[in-house]
């Protein structure tokens, strides 16, 4: 469908873009990639007055180490974060995890600091940023705060975002070079949301698990944290033995929505397969 | 209210007030008539309206024109007539990998950027950058077939000049 009428206007740095924001209070909405915003007004699931056009400020473009993280900006594009040779290197998870979203083309207009704002449960990247325990940088009419992704992502579609603030990048700690990572996600067909997703990383000391990370994704409102699955695989080397007691531990991690198309009990014995198969792939960035 | 957008479309510089609400797909079709831009679904899912914007493929019912400010837009209008998929066209027409046309457009745009990318695809390689673009026409094997076969011969004639660089 054409979209309903709304009001355009840019914001060339967030002092604007505030201002524009709560001139209308609780009716404007923030547009980065739009690939998100577009499509739910063509379906009038939303109807806002007023889209402000945030992706001029330059605040929120750029990749670059700054002391002990990778900071990327929040309108790096998808295309970029898959292509990206610093998200390579230092955020491997989330170059891991471009290619299942969406489509080639959707990625080059859709931005990573859209896609965690939006925070969609079936999204590949909240749980990859999860899983790296990355922070995020918000900035807002009261300051700059950062935080970290376990408090972030606190309901379906609600994050710790305040109306009007603007994430303007995620901090990704920079890791030791031997940490090795997999991602991997069920879905229908290329492109589709996933039905279930893993993002998993870990260090290992003389062949010994000492640190695990691990997020599930499409299996509730956020994406989880499997702090049980991570504890079973601490202190054990890799082992078949490990990967089963954190595939039986994943049953304390997940309460997945019962939906009669797609029953719990199902979704979470795709979670434990696909678990598996993940802790299975785990290696070093290349 | 209007908004003044300033865009290069298929090499020519254009200046148009648009409505906000106009995605790059009405703007291209209805104001400057370049219907070969198609609509199909207006929401992101079929890629009948894949344009190329600063030279990589979006959807132009996802883009708003305003958001063109500033951009180089190429419509298949504009590819056809530098002739730059002139054998993707040809390959589409010797394995008739379109019957009604509605997809070809948006598909020829998913294929030029692949083969640039990648100038020798496997199918599955090709399949996975089909996945936005929906036909229901042909069952996609003689698309995948068009483009494996573009993609062959645009390496034997770029080999010599390969072979004469590594002289
Ligand atoms: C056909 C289709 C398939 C898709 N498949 C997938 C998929 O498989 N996986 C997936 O993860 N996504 C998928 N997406 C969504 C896509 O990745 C979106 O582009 C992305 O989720 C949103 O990014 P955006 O930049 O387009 O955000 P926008 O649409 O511009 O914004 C999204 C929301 O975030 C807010 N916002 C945007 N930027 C900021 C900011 N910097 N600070 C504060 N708030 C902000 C906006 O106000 C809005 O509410 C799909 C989209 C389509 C159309
Ligand atoms: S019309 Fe744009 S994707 Fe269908
Ligand atoms: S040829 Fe008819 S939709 Fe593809």
């Amino acid at each position: 469908m054409k979209l309903p009428a709304f009001e355009y206007l840019r914001a060339r740095s967030p002092e604007e873009a505030w201002q524009l924001h709560s001139e209308v209070e609780g009716d404007a909405v923030y547009l980065s990639g739009g690939h998100s915003v577009v499509p739910s007004m063509a379906l009038r699931l939303q109807a806002p007055s007023r889209l402000i056009d945030i992706s001029g400020i330059a605040d929120l473009h750029g990749i670059a180490v700054q002391g002990e993280v990778l900071r990327i900006g929040a309108m790096t594009r998808h295309a970029e974060v898959m292509d990206n040779p610093l998200v390579a290197r230092h955020a491997p998870l989330l170059a891991l995890a471009a290619p299942h979203v969406a489509h080639p083309a959707i990625r080059n207009r859709g931005t990573l600091g859209g896609n965690l704002a939006l925070a969609d449960p079936a999204s590949e990247f909240p749980a990859a940023v999860l899983a790296l325990r990355a922070k995020i940088e918000i900035m807002g009419p009261e300051g700059r705060r950062h935080v970290p992704a376990d408090d972030f992502f606190l309901d379906l579609y609600e994050t710790a975002l305040a109306p009007g603030e603007i994430l303007a990048a995620v901090h990704v700690p920079l890791p030791p070079a031997d940490r090795v990572f997999a991602f991997d996600e069920i879905a229908r067909r290329r492109g589709d949301y996933a039905m279930v997703g893993v993002a998993a990383q870990a260090d290992l000391e003389e062949g010994v698990v000492v640190d695990a990370s691990i997020a599930l994704f499409s299996v509730g409102f956020t994406p989880v944290r499997a702090t049980a699955a991570q504890a079973a695989l601490i202190g054990a080397p890799l082992s078949p033995e490990s990967l089963a007691r954190a595939q039986a531990s994943l049953a304390e991690d997940l309460d997945p929505p019962d939906d009669p198309g797609f029953p719990a009990p199902r979704r979470l014995q795709l979670a434990r397969v696909l678990l598996g198969r993940v802790l299975n792939r785990m290696e070093t960035r290349p | 209210m209007k908004v003044l957008v300033n865009t290069i479309v298929n090499g020519a510089p254009v200046q148009e007030a648009v409505t906000p609400r106009s995605s790059l797909a009405d703007f291209l079709r209805d104001d400057l008539g370049l219907t070969g831009t198609h609509l199909g679904c207006e929401m992101g899912a079929c890629g009948a309206c894949l344009v190329l914007l600063d030279g990589a493929p979006v959807h132009a019912c996802l883009v708003l024109a305003v958001q063109a400010e500033g951009g180089r837009i190429e419509t298949i209008e504009g590819l056809t007539e530098t002739g730059a998929v002139a054998d993707l066209q040809e390959s589409f027409h010797d394995r008739n990998a379109l019957q009604c046309g509605y997809c070809t457009s948006g598909m020829l745009m998913s294929a030029q950027a692949l083969l640039a990318r990648n100038a020798a695809p496997s199918r599955d390689e090709i399949r996975d950058a089909l996945s936005g673009n929906y036909c229901r026409c042909t069952g996609y094997e003689a698309i995948v077939d068009a483009i494996a076969a573009t993609g062959r011969a645009r390496a034997v004639t770029a080999a010599p000049a390969n072979t004469e660089a590594a002289e």
